[in-house]
């Protein structure tokens, strides 16, 4: 087995609802979906985030969209206009949760592609439509 | 219903949408009504905090108390709505439809359109001043996350309103408004609302509304579910000048397709749609709306190809008893101020500073229930996670806030900021933006009413321009 971030293996988007942020994990390939489920269960993602989430975390599977939503309750320091958080909206615990390693067997591993980042060479200007 | 069943449609409906929220891209809804063809264009306008806001304005003004981007935005676009024939569905009216429907008919003359549009609008959701009589009915309006009565905190209350369902929109449009400016109506509705009317559903036609429902989902975060935020492979995102915000292609039958118009940025797929689908989700067999329980793990995405992502299969069961309140209530006040430290030592200077500032008010004898540091730069979006700053990072910013229910403590803490750049750490800069604001927080209070409370009150009216 190979420890391997999250990120590259899936990507994710966060919100809120009090003082519990959600978030929904998808995986880019769907034949890793059920290695995901292995490996983020509910307490494995308590222990990834620690102290940024003071309340349970709670897991629901979404298979037809290879897809797992979790709740972290107690995550937003109250939560909508009490928290004095940056993040008072849970925006971004989607990327917390992508730097999350999780074991995965060598051979998938050794053929996951580089993902997550902007390849070298890219330019901001071709968020416009513009640059190479 | 006869007369509605004479005009059931059976080609696709295009519902747009041209909000996500309430500072939304301007140029969207213009985009939507000009860059191809749409039947409806579904504005969002309204968050947990946006009522209360709302709430002050109109205390303030008795006219005021809605979404005011929306009646320029009409002023504009309302000869291309009546020309092209495109019906308007939005909650604009925040806390005063009213008011809001009173500047849309202005509008509406001064871009002539007189005699050939219809308004109308939807009240009844706002129970903020029949909260008394509630309680007292045996309404205990309970904390849906902490069971106490809504009796505890009743004096502080802010706004109270009730999410409704679709059934006054689809009223509406069959009394033939051409715009229709609802107060909390749920973000859903503004789409599902436009399906049943044209389709002439049945609210118990669960499986059809459910899928309504997951379309309005899609619908009502704007741009979200078609490019924007998202972050899968996000660098390959083609221009996102112009983003085209999602269109919905619903069919009778309850499926449809997502996409946007041809030649704008942005993307619809599979990815894009499920970001979207997962955003603010709960348990996803269990997503409540005032009309019907939808299964989101139902949900089944086609992927088309150029833009276009089909969805089918969703089902749905019957509505609950109970409607859900928004409410929102006056809990203290907060600031928070920033300063930048930088290299070297840059995170140790900025977590001095904060040490410092702590025992400072410490020793002045203020009281918070919270004092909160964070390094913008470096631990504010994941904590510990970022593990320990290097010595070299080249800067970061300090963001220091405080929260408690003596506004005299919480405003003293905003001149204990600027000192720090001659009394505490060195190499410190970024405080010209002057003392921060104390900001009054709204508390939410989410809770549970009988639908027999509220239905009754809700009402519709439609105006000619």
């Amino acid at each position: 087995m190979a420890m391997i971030p999250l990120v590259r293996l899936a990507h994710a988007r966060s919100g809120d609802k009090g003082d519990t942020a959600n978030v929904g994990v998808i995986a880019y390939d769907a034949a890793h979906y059920d290695l995901l489920v292995e490996a983020l269960t509910p307490e494995a993602v308590k222990a990834h985030f620690g102290e940024l989430v003071k309340g349970e975390v709670e897991r629901f599977p979404l298979p037809n969209l290879h897809a797992i939503n979790f709740l972290l309750h107690g995550a937003l320091d109250g939560g909508g206009t009490q928290s004095l958080m940056n993040d008072a909206q849970g925006k971004v615990f989607s990327t917390a949760l992508l730097r999350m390693e999780i074991a995965v067997p060598d051979e998938i591993a050794a053929q996951l592609p580089e993902r997550g980042w902007a390849p070298d060479g890219w330019s901001a200007e071709s968020y416009t439509g513009g640059g190479a | 219903m006869a007369d509605r069943d004479t005009r059931l449609r059976s080609a696709p409906l295009r519902i747009a949408s041209g909000q996500g929220f309430w500072g939304d891209d301007l140029e969207a809804p213009v985009r939507q009504v000009r860059g191809g063809p749409i039947d409806y264009l579904v504005m969002d306008y309204l968050a947990e905090v946006t009522m209360s806001i709302m709430q002050k304005q109109r205390a303030r003004d008795p006219n005021a108390g809605y979404a005011r981007d929306f009646v320029p935005l009409m002023e504009r676009i309302f000869p291309d709505i009546v020309e092209k024939g495109i019906r308007i569905v939005t909650n604009a009216g925040g806390v005063n439809p009213e008011g809001c429907a009173q500047a849309l008919l202005g509008a509406g003359r001064a871009a002539g359109v007189a005699g050939k549009a219809r308004v109308g609008r939807v009240e009844g959701d706002d129970i903020l001043e029949r909260l008394p009589k509630l309680i007292s009915e045996g309404h205990a309006l309970a904390n849906m996350e902490t069971g106490a009565p809504l009796s505890d905190i009743v004096d502080k209350v802010q706004s109270a309103n009730v999410y409704i369902g679709a059934a006054p929109i689809v009223e509406a449009l069959d009394k033939g408004a051409d715009v229709i400016v609802t107060g909390r109506s749920t973000d859903t509705a503004l789409t599902y609302g436009p399906m049943i009317h044209e389709f002439g559903w049945s609210l118990d036609d669960h499986d059809r509304i459910a899928a309504g429902v997951v379309a309005g989902h899609i619908n009502e975060c704007g741009a979200q579910s078609s490019g924007g935020n998202c972050l899968i492979d996000w660098w390959t995102m083609p221009d996102m000048t112009e983003v085209g915000f999602p269109i919905v292609e619903a069919h009778p039958d309850g499926s449809f397709v997502v996409t946007k118009h041809g030649g704008t940025g942005g993307r619809v797929n599979r990815a894009t749609v499920t970001e979207q689908i997962v955003y603010e989700m709960g348990d996803p067999t269990d997503y409540i709306t005032p009309d019907v329980v939808a299964d989101f793990t139902t949900i089944h995405l086609d992927e088309q190809g150029g833009d276009r992502v089909r969805v089918h299969g969703v089902k749905g069961g019957p509505r609950t008893d109970f409607l859900k309140v928004s409410i929102a209530y006056s809990d203290g006040w907060k600031a928070t101020g920033n300063l930048t430290y930088s290299w070297p030592d840059a995170a140790q200077k900025a977590r001095a500073a904060g040490v410092l500032l702590r025992e400072r008010l410490d020793r002045l004898g203020l009281e918070f229930d919270a004092v909160r540091t964070e390094l913008v730069g470096w631990d504010s979006t994941h904590g510990h996670l970022a593990g320990e700053p290097p010595a070299d990072l080249p800067e970061v910013q300090l963001r220091i806030g405080v929260r408690g229910k003596n506004r005299a403590h919480v405003e003293r803490f905003t001149r204990e900021i600027a000192p720090l750049v001659l009394t505490g750490p060195p190499s410190v800069t970024g405080f010209a933006g002057g003392r921060p604001r104390v900001q009054e927080i709204m508390a939410y209070w989410p809770a549970l009413i009988r639908r027999e409370a509220v239905e009754p009150f809700l009402s519709v009216s439609v105006t000619d321009v």
